[in-house]
């Protein structure tokens, strides 16, 4: 069959099944629409927020972020894995036995203070909106790629899908889209890696090709590959090139910021019992790993499969580089997106791709009349054509479009829910109308997700200029303020409403102006008073990195302002002995 | 009303010391083995590398997920050791 109407045909199915299910799961209470009735098995739970986590970055960048850097970006797979540890052990079962519907409202009760709740409503709000920017222009991309309409025109399709299934269902009908989303999204990343792994290696499971011999030299891949890379100038892919001490607060940085993303927390209310968000943490990780352990085989097979495409021959030998008029298709089918490059600087006709920063390496080039690297290759295009580059049958290239608007749809609709919900439990239900009705404030619901979604796709339409650094952004605020409010309000009875204020404003405050100082206040190009490079990082710390710096100021303001005022009064107290406690109303509430 | 005070905190303290070595393990692994002792694990290698580049890639993710269900199983017998589950 035609590429084309394969395309339209997987996409179209998939689409359908969502709305499908969207009809099937309507929410009829704001308890079905907040936390589906929090009926939801664990497991279940598990690949929806696998699929809820894991949006159009994890789907369609982290290979490549991967591929082109090597060991040092192992940070992005420790990293948006290892929050699931703390969510496990730290937050989710004692938020599930608080037993409401929004993150604020835990913040807002467990430090008796409406100004708290309103700092952890804006966070929310601001870390979620700009981390939906990125799904949605990740719609329209994917859209415009394979479908050949417009990125506009893709977005509003995937807006009104969205819309569909996440006004009428909300958790409920969120919760069964995202558990479909999950199976099309790993089926998708894992066929054309199992074909590329069994190419390369002849190893079928591509975590163990990732560490296997090549079939056609019969080394270890790793080995070629830091041979193909260092032989053009490149850093290795296996060494470590990085400032450890950034690694680490990196790593940090994004492994409590995905303990503190609310959009990832609020799945946690959605499963029956405490033991269960226990569990189902576990089985989100099982679901996660499928691809993130993939990801790192699919980048370095992909990174060896681009060399040896470009660079056939030995390096330095005249002919040892691919001829332009000799690139592969796929090659010339991204050459029309923009995304791959190619600039003859010498005129020899030849693709020269190495690394021209690289002073020694460039010197030595420059001998063989090689006049500066002449190929650039956008990282994010790996996984998309991958089923391509290694030839794969026209089904799979249909799948892998699927799977990446499967990938973003997931992550905006966890998202939209939990403005959505911001916005009418904690701030309708809590401060402008106490006395709504159930009916009422699931209407107003309904309303916040609409507006939600017309405001998330006006800003996929229109992305601010800085729509690339907002995954900082999000994780710096989610790690340095909503993440230390919650622990302190689990594990610790002497944190009072002053504390915790001073605590999230202060970690919010010292992370946002990090991030500005080197990315431009309001990210507003020059504006910033730092140029964003390693030498002008204080400690060599990168503004991406300053989350969990931000949320040890956070615990050390809170802790400092708590000692010296007021300890919280009893029934708070009693509130934390409660939450620490899963059976229903413990021995310590017992007054 | 005093002994399930007590009962309470036993449960509380166990719980401490259970999530007190779990992240142990979890740093040890990823920042640990996957960063900062990778020169220390050099001499161990693994399919072309070194144990410290599998730690970073594939090793914390494994541990992790042992870790999650070692945490979530240990504390359902310490909620029904202390009746505390629901």
């Amino acid at each position: 069959m035609e590429q084309q109407t394969l395309i339209y045909l997987v996409v179209g199915a998939t689409f359908a099944l969502y709305v499908g299910i969207a009809v099937w799961a309507k929410a009829a209470t704001t308890g079905e629409f907040y936390a589906a009735g929090r009926g939801i098995h664990p497991i279940t739970n598990g690949m929806a927020t696998a699929a809820d986590w894991m949006s159009a970055a994890s789907f369609i960048s982290m290979a490549g972020l991967i591929a082109f850097v090597g060991y040092d970006n192992s940070t992005f797979l420790m990293g948006w894995t290892g929050g699931y540890v703390l969510l496990a052990c730290l937050l989710a079962p004692y938020l599930r036995k608080f037993g409401k519907y929004t993150v604020p409202e835990f913040i807002g009760d467990r430090f008796y203070s409406q100004g708290a709740r309103i700092i952890a409503v804006i966070c929310l709000i601001v870390a979620s909106v700009t981390y939906v920017i990125g799904q949605m222009t990740g719609v329209g991309v994917t859209f415009a790629r394979f479908l050949q309409v417009d990125a506009a025109t893709g977005l509003y399709i995937g807006a009104a899908i969205v819309f569909f299934y996440a006004v009428l269902g909300g958790m409920k009908g969120i919760t069964y889209t995202q558990v479909a989303q999950y199976v099309v999204l790993i089926c998708a990343y894992t066929v054309p890696a199992v074909f590329i792994s069994l190419n390369l290696t002849g190893n079928v499971l591509p975590p163990l090709g990732l560490f296997s011999n090549t079939v056609q030299e019969g080394v270890p891949l790793l080995v070629r590959l830091d041979q193909v890379v260092t032989d053009l100038g490149f850093n290795s892919y296996t060494g470590h090139h990085t400032n450890t001490l950034n690694m680490v607060l990196f790593t940090m940085s994004l492994m409590i910021g995905t303990a503190g993303l609310p959009h990832v927390i609020i799945r946690f209310f959605t499963v029956p019992k405490v033991a269960d968000a226990r569990w189902s943490a576990g089985w989100a990780l099982v679901f996660i790993a499928l691809l993130y352990l993939t990801a790192p085989a699919v980048g370095a097979m992909a990174r060896l499969n681009i060399m040896d495409t470009v660079q056939p021959g030995p390096v330095g030998v005249e002919g040892g580089s691919l001829t332009y008029e000799e690139r592969p298709d796929w090659f010339r089918t991204w050459e029309q997106t923009g995304l791959i490059q190619f600039d003859d600087k010498n005129g020899d006709g030849r693709i020269q791709f190495y690394n021209d920063r690289n002073e020694t390496f460039a010197a030595q080039a420059a001998e063989w009349g090689w006049e500066g690297n002449e190929l650039t290759i956008n990282q994010d295009i790996l996984v998309l054509a991958n089923p391509e580059i290694a030839q794969l049958p026209n089904w799979v290239v249909a799948l892998v479009a699927a799977g990446g608007l499967a990938a973003a749809l997931s992550t905006a609709a966890g998202l939209l829910l939990a403005i959505a919900s911001a916005i009418s439990h904690d701030l309708i239900k809590s401060i402008i109308n106490p006395n709504i009705s159930d009916k009422g404030e699931l209407l107003a619901a309904r309303i916040s997700m609409t507006f939600a979604i017309v405001v998330a796709t006006y800003l996929g339409l229109n992305p601010p200029g800085f729509a690339a650094q907002t995954v900082a952004l999000a994780f710096g605020i989610a790690a340095a303020s909503i993440f230390p409010a919650l622990m302190m309000g689990i594990f610790s009875k002497r944190i009072n409403s002053l504390g915790a204020s001073a605590g999230m404003l202060s970690g919010l405050i010292f992370t946002v102006v990090y991030i500005f100082l080197y990315k431009g206040w309001m990210f507003l190009p020059g504006t910033n008073q730092f140029p964003d490079t390693a030498e002008y990082w204080v400690f060599g710390i990168s503004p991406l990195s300053i989350g969990a710096v931000g949320a040890i100021v956070n615990f050390a303001v809170a802790y400092g302002v708590s000692s010296v005022t007021q300890e919280p009064p009893v029934e708070i107290q009693e509130l934390v002995e409660s939450v620490r406690v899963p059976r229903g109303a413990g021995g310590a509430v017992d007054h | 009303m005093r002994q399930e005070n007590t009962e309470a905190a036993a449960y509380w303290s166990a719980n401490l010391k259970l999530i007190r070595n779990v992240l142990i393990v979890w740093a040890l692994v990823s920042f640990g083995g996957g960063i900062l002792f990778r020169p220390l694990l050099s001499g161990i290698a693994v399919g072309g590398t070194d144990l410290g580049f599998w730690f970073a890639q594939q090793g914390s993710i494994i541990v992790f997920i042992v870790l999650i269900f070692y945490y979530a199983f240990r504390m359902n017998a310490l909620d029904r050791k202390h009746g505390a589950d629901e």
